[in-house]
């Protein structure tokens, strides 16, 4: 199993060097030179110089290339300009916040759409069935920005239940119980989209094994229908379900740019929003690696997780 | 085409999907010809107007803009720039994906490389990086999203490319001299172009709602031009104070989105074969029973058929699997029933503990008695407590059987389990002592392992050693040696016997090999088209085969030292069991059929301990002994 992780890590490096050179070609894809861009047109041509030298922009575009991976390495990300503070530092402290949303909300989809899946494939084309497939299509249809804004005027301005937005109240919060109030609407706005296409794919995938010859074997053997489906048919259903959830982390993690704005969430996202706006450059280079890595290494992670569930995966 | 047509339009969702959105494409594409209020032209003193307030019908926005007017231009440039998307994002992918199949090698390689480095983004990420890059605006929100949808459609059309690529017509105009960018445009284009489509109608919906979501971010259109997205973007700041600037351009959004989900949906179901045959239906743990009348039990021998009919429905079609199959088991006794495919043996082995897939599958009439107990009228309660305890299954293909993820040990306790309290120690130490049963060596050390680490014929013993496990009164062995090789086939066959004489073992055995037979079974039933025609003492039979079909089917047998005899195969096909004809089902195969075994069924004529369906027998069956 070790060995496993090691050659999942190793086989990482590619992906993640493919991601630094991505970001960087866009980067470089800046119309006109950038030093103007982000300074504005009424900019004196020395700061427009200095600027160029400190993104080190007078040197060829590979050299630069490797100056900021280089640098990467050794964990300096750079200057944001617009914060005056160093990129790693605000995004470590900005991504906290995110984890913690994006993570909360990646545990209830991933629960919710398997639970709501398993149901609907279990009582197919009954009452259960058709009430969860019409709940997952509106769920997947209804964006999440949205949906938001819709909870925040009915749970927070018309039933008072939960406040409007932030991660914490200003005065007397900063507890668990303050984080989970402030927590309970932008996870659940964010989950809604991937739980909807979690439940659909988990029936589909259960539906398929379902037919499978096992299940028969299962039944032959005495196997209650509970036992049938939650432990036989999930069981194997999960290897086509845990790509699924891999795939939908991504989405989670990054549909938590729409989120954090809604709910002014202090987040990476929101942080990103605000770099473009105001064309801080070297935040959104590094923000952008940044989140993309640990995506990839949550990827990586999900393979383990798939390799420990099937057996005949080559570990 | 049409048939297609005819299918979507079935599916109510679909059709209602369909009609939304035509509604409001229609609206969009009319826009500038209806007599709308301009929607740029701002009035502060008619600000935050609510719906249906005289002049403003959906009221107006922080501006005094009209909002209804604002919705539909909204909604026109929404549709725009998600088609938009959508057809740059289908052309180039599918461009990129076409040349990747079609190429191979390495092209495929280094251009698939880079579609693996694309997806390893979290989607919204790298929108957001382009549009960083190009700086925040309506037409480079839409090559942001043009751009992240690029992989998946290269992806896609890739595989598709790559299963034509290798097909005849193509390799035939390569040799007709054909250039690639010919091949390419004339013979691989047109066969990948509806794939691309559907994909596009699939993901077009999540376009029109990606560029909505940069715009809302204000990374897409700016003022005083307005999508659906800057609209809800622009509203927000008023949210708790006039929610309708909000609700009205959410709303489309999610009216859009949906109805093109439900048409997406519509496609794909009208599309994929295997939801229209039912097939992906999701079978009952016990097969449905529709019945009208229960023959009584005749016998108090451990199982006993009467006139078992099992039918497979499939739309308006009725499969006659088995029909009218009466067959006795006493205690201890094998009994063979053997047939060619498709001649119902093994419907009527699972119908007897309700196994037979359903849907389709419907038991219609007849009953299994079990020591004088109905099995088929059965409640699922009580079906469920027999299954594995009183009788048990051995299945065809033990890699298909047993459940991939689990060590056959932990599925040997299951069985056991599932119908004693026994405590997990004592259950790990009878698995071991089963699969030592069924001789399998090491025993200790195979219970750990999972059924891919194990050969055909090992895996075959734990499927026995599985029916073992509550040592049942009765095994139903559907072809159990089927899938093995010959050499294991035999030790399989041993095996089973030496159970059977040890613990006084039922065993009804399933096969279509008469040398199975010879070597197991006190009695066989011989099965044609869901009938038995045939049934008697295995010796007996052997001897004096008495229906021609009996005889036919052990002429096939090759004969080990019999070399110069030639074997023979039965000339045509079984019939049908959708369309069986009214007199003997094997008289249109049958070298002796006369006009009167057309006409009307042929009833099985008993006497002695043999029976056998036939007019004209080939041997009489009177004489035989008991």
């Amino acid at each position: 199993m070790g060995g496993y992780i090691l050659k999942r890590l190793v086989s990482a490096i590619p992906v993640l060097l493919g991601i630094t050179v991505i970001v960087f070609l866009i980067m470089a894809m800046i119309p006109g030179d950038p030093a103007t861009a982000i300074l504005g047109s009424y900019a004196t041509p020395e700061n427009v110089e200095k600027l160029n030298r400190d993104l080190g922009l007078d040197k060829p575009l590979v050299q630069r290339y490797f100056i900021w991976l280089g640098n990467m390495l050794t964990g300096d990300f750079g200057t944001s300009f617009s914060l005056n503070r160093p990129v790693l530092d605000e995004i470590m402290e900005r991504f906290n916040a995110t984890l913690v949303l994006a993570g909360t909300s990646f545990v209830l989809c991933s629960l919710l759409g398997i639970l709501a899946g398993v149901v609907s494939a279990a009582r197919q084309y009954g009452w259960a069935d058709k009430g969860i497939t019409f709940v997952v299509l509106i769920g997947i249809s209804v964006p999440s920005f949205f949906l938001g804004m819709m909870m925040i005027l009915l749970f927070a301005v018309n039933l008072r239940w939960l406040p409007v937005s932030g991660m914490y109240a200003i005065y007397g919060g900063g507890d668990l119980p303050d984080l989970l109030r402030h927590l309970a609407m932008p996870a659940v706005a964010l989950a809604v989209v991937a739980t909807g296409v979690i439940a659909r794919l988990s029936r589909s995938a259960m539906l398929e094994v379902l037919r499978q010859d096992f299940i028969r074997t299962a039944r032959a053997k005495g196997v209650p229908e509970r036992g049938v489906i939650w432990r036989h048919a999930l069981k194997a259903a999960m290897v086509s379900i845990i790509p699924v959830l891999g795939v939908q982390a991504g989405f989670v993690l990054s549909g938590a740019v729409y989120i954090e704005i809604v709910f002014q969430w202090p987040g990476v996202g929101r942080m990103l929003v605000d770099a473009i706006l105001k064309r801080d450059v070297l935040l959104v280079q590094g923000g952008v690696v940044f989140v993309a890595a640990c995506y990839v290494m949550f990827n990586i992670l999900v393979d383990v997780a798939q390799s420990l569930l099937d057996p005949r995966i080559k570990t | 085409m049409i048939a297609f047509l005819r299918l979507l339009a079935r599916n109510r969702l679909a059709a209602a999907g369909g009609i939304v959105l035509a509604l409001v494409v229609a609206l969009a594409l009319l826009v500038p010809i209806l007599p709308l209020q301009p929607p740029d032209v701002t009035n502060t003193a008619d600000r935050f107007q609510r719906p249906f307030t005289e002049g403003h019908l959906l009221g107006t926005d922080h501006l005094g803009r009209d909002l209804l007017s604002r919705l539909l231009w909204g909604t026109r440039l929404s549709l725009a720039v998600g088609t938009a998307a959508a057809v740059i994002a289908a052309v180039i992918g599918s461009a990129i994906g076409i040349v990747a199949g079609y190429f191979g090698g390495r092209v495929d390689n280094v251009i698939m490389r880079g579609v693996d480095m694309l997806m390893a983004f979290p989607y919204i990420l790298l929108a957001l990086a382009i549009v960083a890059a190009l700086g925040p605006g309506l037409l480079n929100a839409l090559v942001a999203v043009a751009a992240v949808n690029i992989p998946f459609f290269a992806r896609n059309i890739r595989g598709v490319t790559v299963g034509i690529a290798h097909k005849e017509f193509v390799d035939a105009a390569r040799l007709a001299g054909m250039g690639h960018a010919r091949i390419l445009v004339q013979e691989i284009l047109p066969n990948v172009v509806p794939v691309i489509v559907i994909a596009m109608s699939t993901t077009i919906g999540w376009m029109i709602l990606e560029t909505a979501g940069l715009s809302f971010l204000g990374l897409g259109s700016q003022p005083p031009q307005a999508d659906l997205g800057s609209m809800l973007g622009e509203a927000r700041s008023a949210l708790i104070t006039n929610p309708h600037t909000s609700v009205v351009p959410g709303l489309m959004i999610f009216v859009i989105v949906m109805s093109i989900n439900l048409l997406g949906d519509g496609v794909r179901d009208a599309l994929d074969p295997r939801l229209r045959s039912g097939a992906l239906t999701r079978p009952q743990p016990a097969t449905i029973v529709q019945r009208d009348t229960v023959p009584p039990a005749q016998s108090g021998d451990l199982l006993e058929l009467r006139d078992l009919e099992t039918q497979f429905h499939v739309g308006r079609r009725v499969f006659r699997a088995v029909n009218g199959v009466s067959l006795r088991i006493a205690a201890g006794e094998c009994v063979g029933v053997i047939g060619e495919s498709g001649s119902g043996k093994s419907v009527t082995a699972l119908s007897v503990m309700g196994l037979v897939a359903s849907p389709p599958g419907v038991i219609t009439g007849g009953a299994v008695y079990h020591n004088g107990q109905d099995l088929i009228g059965a409640p699922y309660r009580a079906l469920r407590r027999m299954r594995g305890d009183k009788v048990a299954y051995i299945f065809q293909d033990p890699l298909a059987t047993l459940h991939p993820l689990m060590k056959i040990g932990d599925q040997l306790a299951e069985a056991i389990r599932v119908h004693h309290s026994v405590p997990r120690a004592e259950l790990r130490r009878r698995a071991i002592a089963l699969l030592k049963d069924v001789r399998i060596p090491n025993a200790e050390a195979r219970v750990d392992d999972f059924p891919h680490q194990l050969s055909g014929g090992m895996r075959q013993r734990v499927g026995i050693a599985m029916a073992l496990a509550n040592e049942p009164e009765l095994i139903i062995a559907d072809e159990p040696t089927t899938a093995l090789d010959v050499t294991v086939q035999a030790q399989i066959l041993a095996l089973l016997d030496d159970l059977r004489r040890d613990k006084g073992l039922a065993i009804l055995f399933i096969t279509h090999d008469f040398g199975v037979v010879a070597q197991l079974c006190d009695r066989v039933a011989v099965m044609y088209a869901g009938r038995i025609v045939e049934e008697g003492p295995t010796a007996a039979i052997l001897d004096a085969p008495a229906h021609p079909y009996t005889k036919r089917l052990m002429e096939c047998v090759p004969e080990l030292g019999g070399g110069r005899r030639e074997l023979a195969a039965i000339p045509g096909l079984p019939p049908a069991v959708d369309d069986l004809p009214a007199g003997c089902a094997f008289a249109p195969r049958c070298h002796k059929a006369q006009d009167a075994c057309r006409a009307a069924p042929v009833d099985l004529d008993r006497a002695g301990g043999r029976a056998v369906r036939c007019l004209y027998p080939e041997a009489e069956i009177a004489g035989a002994t008991e």
